[in-house]
């Protein structure tokens, strides 16, 4: 039974670390374009084949 | 050609824009930017760089968020470009001179983006700051219910295998650590729209969640400190968290809406081109020009302000602004309106002052007074509210009196009468609007309809008239070639090849007309008058009347061209506004669902009369002014019509606000898109049945949510009176009763697959009442 007076106070501690880097997230923007996040992943930073851009559109 | 016409060409260059969001393609992007950035070019104190914010039109993948940060990353000035595709905007942070705003866009152009500069503060306003702290609340409420029902299993648990009174008591009181500043911090929301409804005097659905949410962990902190049973922290922060997340998708689905609709008129931004003192030409942002300073509007160009021409004579389109769809003849002397466009010459406009008598100071004077003449509608949910608050009250209040009057101590009736608060709790109820709202929000949205009031499905579904508008709603509000007469196909073909070469609206209707094909070198245009153009055997000529064939003006309406060639008889081509491709389908779909239709319009009779006729539309009103259209509206208000109107220009924009619910194109002139309760894409009328078919469904889906979960609370309720209602059952029964609301709601979605677009017609009411 003393086994819970700490494990809940650690249990309770790491939840209230999840709810603040979810706050800390919220804060820093990163909720605001989550479909740009979805497609970000796609982005390669090393492929380079088109490096003055391309005046035309591609889909 | 003179110099002042020299400057108005290059003028036309600069400032035209057509952005139509109607039209899949984009016009190919023009080098220079259309609107000055530089004014919108704002200091970061934190970084001490400058800011830009553009909303960029074509960016859709992955690949265009690559191209354009790695071509903004490019120029020398820029310290970052970061592109959010979710709302389709671009902000870059540079060093030195605001002026480098310019290569920004002009960089943007060159790749093919048009980008326009918007204010975020007037693009967002509160409403982003308000669903982030919806957000917050929602984050803190799930948290807390986690581990409070992580707590409060073991409770449930313990009082089958006889856990101890200490072991119980110390896990009620981490119980409340958590719950305590939970509700205090995520409730907020429900506390303040509950204080300002009572403060009114009235209730909302907000009055007894509130109370149910304060009283809950008030009751349990008591019995934590008696060391007592029972505690109801995991039943109020749970039913916190589930009221968040329905309030939390209705915001983001009704934001997401406006949010497009203001991207949508940012795009449509166009520059004005100001006349300096020492007759320079600068382009302008509209709102930066004051009262008494001279515009020129090229050949074309959509005029940006309201003003009086000082010199220059031609023709006006006034299509948006009047419905008239004849072009409007102009003189010095003549006020024209935002939103006209001009057909002919350049003219010299003197910008007037608002209020100085324009059409638009007269419009939004309108607007507000059928505003306030409009009854307030009252949500469903907030009428069920105002019978279900006062009832659950006076039950808790008779269960505690019957208790104690029936003998029983003053603990246990208090318990129950709190029982009946905490299980009346209208959660299923909160959730029964928002759940379905949200998924026909989003169903709406794919069909390109943005649905920007909270309450206007419900006002859809209840319609049983329709008034429609005719340029721009029922037709395209674009010219097309209706006849080619004294002429044939190879007439067109000729005159085309001189046509392609202009940019003038009917030149381009022609030349969409004979698709694609060569145009002709050498044509010479003359502003607001015609093209020529010197062939071998002679010249050419396609142009207005007098211009291109010395014929008699005979009077006939409509807009049209003349084309002439040597030794051949002038041929006339007559342009009209074509409907819209689907309005015949649409207009009778409507009929045979017993709708009453009406055609209001402002443009001459024998132009509405024939579209009325095609459409098989009985009542039609020809010639009617901004507040004749309201006064109409408000007589079938008197009749105890419920009206959807449907319209685009700036002189239905107060019959928008005179209507039960209103609709509107997305081409439509912005006053008329703010005042309309949704925004239809597109260049299809279909999407008007489509709202009408998903706000009746939602509107069936509301109503069964709602009895569901009244006729769940009252189950439960005799429970609660009875005093057997311990957290368990509360929980239990609470979850149960959402998740049956929501699962009822989501059928929205899956009948959507399944059934045919057209419901089952409603017999005709009020059809054959004479208009």
């Amino acid at each position: 039974m003393s086994g819970l007076l700490y494990l809940i106070p650690i249990a309770l501690f790491m939840g209230l670390l999840g709810l603040l880097a979810f706050v800390w997230a919220l804060k820093s923007g990163q909720f605001e374009d989550l479909d740009g996040a979805a497609q970000r992943i796609l982005l390669d930073e090393e492929e380079d084949e088109n490096p003055r851009g391309d005046p035309g559109r591609t889909s | 050609m003179t110099t002042a016409d020299a400057r108005a060409q290059e003028a036309t260059h600069l400032a035209r824009t057509e952005a139509d969001p109607t039209a899949p393609a984009p016009a190919p992007a023009p080098r220079e930017p259309e609107v000055e950035p530089a004014p919108f070019v704002r200091l970061d104190p934190e970084s001490g760089l400058l800011r830009l914010d553009l909303v960029v039109e074509g960016v859709h993948c992955a690949a265009c968020i690559r191209r354009i940060e790695r071509r903004l990353g490019e120029l020398p000035f820029v310290r970052a470009a970061r592109v959010n595709l979710s709302s389709r905007r671009c902000s870059v942070a540079f060093a030195g001179d605001p002026e480098g705003a310019r290569a920004i866009v002009s960089s943007l152009a060159e790749l093919g983006y048009r980008a326009v500069p918007f204010d975020p503060a007037k693009l967002d306003g509160a409403d982003a700051a308000a669903e982030k702290e919806l957000l917050l609340c929602l984050a803190v409420a799930g948290f807390a219910a986690g581990n409070i029902m992580l707590l409060a299993v073991s409770v449930w648990s313990g009082h089958f295998v006889g856990m101890g009174e200490a072991t119980r008591t110390f896990l009620h009181w981490f119980e409340a650590l958590i719950a305590l500043p939970a509700i205090a911090f995520s409730g907020r929301p429900f506390f303040r729209s509950a204080l300002a409804a009572l403060r009114r005097g009235r209730t909302n659905m907000d009055v007894p969640i509130s109370l149910a949410v304060i009283l809950a962990p008030a009751v349990s902190l008591v019995e934590t400190i008696r060391m007592g049973d029972h505690a109801y922290f995991d039943s109020a922060v749970t039913l916190l968290f589930f009221l968040l997340i329905g309030r939390y998708l209705d915001r983001r689905a009704r934001g997401a809406a406006r949010e497009a609709v203001a991207r949508l008129l940012a795009l449509r931004a166009q520059a004005v081109t100001r006349i300096e003192a020492d007759g320079t030409m600068r382009a302008v942002r509209p709102e930066s020009l004051e009262p008494g300073q001279e515009i020129l509007v090229a050949t074309g160009e959509r005029v940006g302000v309201d003003g009086e021409v000082v010199a220059g004579r031609g023709e006006l389109d006034t299509s948006l602004v009047t419905g008239e769809t004849v072009p409007q003849p102009v003189e010095p002397g003549s006020r024209v309106f935002a939103g006209t466009v001009n057909l002919g010459p350049p003219l010299r406009v003197r910008v007037l002052a608002a209020g100085e008598g324009t059409l638009l100071a007269e419009i939004v004077r309108l607007m507000e007074a059928a505003e306030q003449r409009r009854s307030r509608f009252v949500a469903l949910a907030d009428r069920v509210a105002r019978l279900y608050a006062p009832f659950v009250h006076t039950l808790a209040a008779l269960t505690l009196t019957g208790w104690l009057l029936a003998g029983a101590e003053w603990h246990f009736a208090m318990m129950s009468a709190i029982a009946v608060l905490i299980i009346t709790c209208p959660c299923a109820l909160g959730l029964a609007v928002p759940a379905v709202q949200v998924i026909a929000a989003g169903r709406l949205l794919r069909h390109g309809v943005l649905v920007k009031s909270a309450t206007a499905l419900e006002r859809f579904a209840r319609i049983d008239t329709v008034v429609f508008d005719k340029t721009g709603t029922l037709t395209t509000g674009r010219m097309a070639l209706e006849a080619i007469e004294g002429g044939d196909a190879s007439d067109l073909e000729a005159a085309a090849g001189l046509a392609r070469t202009s940019r003038h609206p009917l030149a381009r209707a022609l030349a969409a007309a004979a698709g694609p094909g060569p145009a002709r070198t050498g044509v010479e245009e003359v502003p607001g008058t015609g093209l020529r153009w010197c062939g071998p055997e002679g010249e050419w000529r396609l142009g207005r009347r007098g211009f291109a064939a010395s014929v008699p003006d005979d009077d006939r309406p409509g807009a049209e061209l003349w084309f002439s060639r040597p030794h051949r008889p002038p041929v006339r081509f007559r342009f009209a506004d074509p409907l819209r491709p689907d309005a015949a389908e649409v207009v009778a779909a409507l009929r045979a669902r017993g709708l009453a239709l009406e055609l209001l319009s402002g443009d001459r009779p024998a132009t509405v009369a024939e579209v009325a006729q095609r459409l098989g539309i009985e009542h039609w009103r020809a010639g009617l002014a901004p507040a004749e259209k309201v006064a109409r509206l408000e007589e079938l208000a008197r009749l105890g019509r419920k009206v959807l109107m449907v319209g685009d220009g700036l002189n239905d924009a107060p019959a928008l606000s005179a209507a039960s619910v209103s609709l509107s194109p997305a081409s439509a002139v912005d006053v008329s898109q703010t005042a309309a309760d949704a925004v239809f894409q597109g260049e299809r009328l279909f999407p008007v049945l489509e709202v009408l078919e998903v706000a009746r469904r939602a509107e069936r889906l509301v109503r069964q949510n709602i009895a569901m979960s009244i006729v769940y609370n009252l189950c439960a309720v005799p429970l609660a009176v009875a005093g057997f209602v311990t957290p368990l059952v509360a929980a239990i029964a609470m979850s149960s009763s959402s998740l049956l609301v929501v699962g009822n709601s989501l059928r929205l979605r899956l009948r959507a697959r399944t059934e045919p677009a057209f419901g089952p017609a409603r017999p005709p009411r009020l059809a054959e009442e004479r208009a």
